[in-house]
């Protein structure tokens, strides 16, 4: 078990290296001067002289060559230096630390919301399968995919604002200062990206289900006279989680997606925002930060995924 | 033993053309071939579907509810909703189209390549695909297009097809090098190879036809993917821009100010949305549970 948990450890390592050259050198690529964004605005209006641009472009550590500024860079987000936004002036990691708890209890909830949706619905679609149950669960998991997170959550803020005349509030309440409010406003953004998440993992519960109750050892539970009820939660339950843990964590890429864009809808001024903000104002820092940082756990989720399956089916073994 | 060999009757099973065949089999998955249908035929003939100028800006009837005239309202330029509506299926359909397309044929050859040659090639090539797949699909794209910027040619966003079509390429690699790994192993291919075939023809004569099947699969899979995206990034105003009519586009600005006023202008262009990829997921499915129904998306 040690060896496989280095091993794939180990396998991590150029994977995230690799992440880290790619984000670097694409927005090297990108078109429009940050400096000159900064300084001079969108409109270029401002007069600024062209020693300050350059001594600005020194400051930024702009002006040196491409592998010297990747070396630098690296080196210090090791460190966990990620630099500072060139829009705000703030180091990278204190602007993402102050919204990092607001994104990150939205995605809990949308996954806590996801687990209580899925397992139950998928279970139920999978024993009743081909009945009116099975049918209307599967319906609802189709919509779930079609239909846009951030839609939903406009849909959800129209049916609060119509009928219990609610406005998402403008100011984040921590879930310590007022438990009560903070789940309140948070509820929403959750169930709204919490939908599609639910909707993948039934599908991929039912499907699972299904292919468990097919075993021998469920036809012997049932020979031996074990409860129906107790035959699906303890055999077949139980054995079919596996791949529904793939799917969960797999999905949680879409979760981040989501949240990009439902942020925006519910004004929540979490991680989706400040990236989507960073996009619009040529902050290549903050950019470089919040990718590299989004798909380090990214990955990290993947590593512990693999060893969770490893943990629960002694079987798997890396090759 | 001198009894007669029972006579089996069985009845030889009519040949169907394979269209009617999957419509009997799959009638879920054939409502939404008929509905995808449906949306390409608006999105074709726009000008003669939709009762309004799309752009045509009517301030006298702004934010007007639906009516016989303006069937599902008025947006707050006072453009008709229900013909952006059939104006934005055309932005939909040819960047999901185009953008699945792209990515999916990148990601199958690729992904024949390296599961042929194998080796050093392989283990590169995962490499490259394993980097991209670190990304979330919405965090690539919108990294792409903040790279990028827009790119206008022949009315279309080029960078954002490359931003919706980039984030597929792993996804496809991955299924389809799976499928070419286990052909590459097949006697008929040992024998194309002794017969001293070169690689090329290899690849196009004996593998790439069998991998036709997962690439059809992933290629409506994704064409839905790609609406949800192209939706997505044009709500974040960094997709398509105005006053090109898009679904996402719809969705974003103006719509979010006159959530009560003019509710017309979410619940519709939503609902296109929605519709859109349902019908493209229902066909999906059901052509992979007709296809090969071991392939895992």
């Amino acid at each position: 078990m040690l060896k496989f948990i280095i091993h794939r450890f180990l396998l991590m390592i150029p994977t995230l290296l690799g992440v880290a050259v790619l984000v670097f050198f694409l927005l090297r690529l990108m078109p429009g001067d940050p400096v000159a964004t900064m300084l001079l605005g969108d409109g270029g209006g401002a007069n600024v002289p062209q020693a300050v641009i350059e001594q600005e472009r020194a400051r930024l550590g702009l002006d040196r060559p491409m592998h010297v500024q990747f070396a630098k860079w690296f080196w210090s987000a090791l460190q966990g230096d990620f630099g500072y936004s060139m829009w705000t002036g703030k180091p990278v990691l204190y602007e993402i630390g102050i919204r990092l708890e607001l994104s990150l209890q939205v995605a809990v909830m949308a996954t806590i919301l996801a687990i209580l949706l899925a397992l139950p619905l998928g279970t139920l679609s999978a024993v009743f399968k081909d009945t009116w149950i099975d049918q209307s669960i599967r319906v609802f998991s189709i919509a779930g995919l079609a239909v846009p997170s951030f839609w939903l959550g406009m849909i959800i803020i129209l049916l609060l604002l119509t009928y219990f005349s609610w406005i998402p509030p403008l100011t984040f309440t921590p879930f310590l200062e007022n438990p009560r409010e903070n789940l309140s406003q948070l509820i929403w953004p959750a169930l709204a990206v919490g939908y599609r998440y639910s909707a993948v993992s039934t599908r991929m519960m039912r499907s699972s289900i299904l292919e468990v109750l097919q075993e021998d050892y469920i036809r012997t539970a049932r020979a031996k006279g074990v409860m129906e009820r107790l035959v699906v939660a303890r055999h077949a339950m139980r054995n079919a989680m596996l791949p529904v843990v793939t799917v969960i964590g797999l999905e949680f890429a879409f979760l981040i997606g989501g949240l990009v864009v439902t942020e925006q809808v519910f004004n929540l001024n979490g991680i989706g925002k400040l990236f989507v903000q960073a996009v619009a104002r040529s902050d290549f820092t903050m950019i470089q930060g919040l990718v590299l940082l989004v798909s380090v756990f990214f990955v990290l989720i993947n590593f512990v995924i693999d060893l969770m399956y490893a943990f629960l089916d002694p079987r798997i073994r890396y090759r | 033993m001198t009894t007669a060999a029972p006579t089996v009757s069985y009845k030889v099973p009519k040949r169907r053309h394979p269209v009617l065949l999957f419509a009997t089999q799959q009638p879920l998955g054939a409502g939404g071939l008929v509905f995808i249908f449906l949306m390409a035929v608006c999105a074709a003939f726009a000008p003669w579907v939709a009762p309004h100028d799309p752009l045509a800006v009517d301030y006298g009837a702004m934010l007007s509810a639906p009516s016989s005239v303006y069937w599902l309202g008025t947006d707050s330029f006072g453009r008709d909703v229900f013909s952006r509506i059939i104006y934005g299926a055309r932005t939909a359909l040819a960047i999901g189209f185009i953008a699945s397309f792209i990515g999916c044929t990148l990601g199958a050859v690729i992904g024949v390549i390296s599961a042929y040659f194998g080796g050093k090639t392989d283990l590169i090539i995962q490499g490259i695909m394993d980097v991209l797949l670190s990304f979330p699909i919405i965090v690539l794209a919108i990294t792409v297009v903040a790279i990028l910027g827009n790119n206008v040619v022949l009315g279309f966003d080029v960078n954002l097809i490359i931003a919706i079509a980039l984030p597929m390429l792993p996804r496809v690699e991955r299924v389809v090098r799976a499928s070419a790994l286990a052909l590459r192993e097949l006697p008929y291919v040992d024998a194309a190879r002794a017969a001293g075939y070169s690689h090329a023809r290899i690849i196009f004569r004996h593998i790439v036809p069998n991998v036709v099947a997962p690439y059809l699969i992933m290629l409506t899979a994704f064409v839905a993917q790609a609406i949800l995206a192209e939706a997505s990034l044009s709500f974040l105003g960094l997709g398509v821009t105005e006053p090109t009519p898009s679904w996402g586009l719809m969705l974003s600005g103006s719509a979010a100010d006159f959530y009560q006023q003019a509710p017309w202008m979410i619940v519709f262009p939503g609902i296109a949305i929605s519709l859109g990829v349902f019908a493209f997921n229902l066909f999906g499915d059901s052509l992979r549970d007709w296809l090969d129904p071991k392939i895992k998306l």
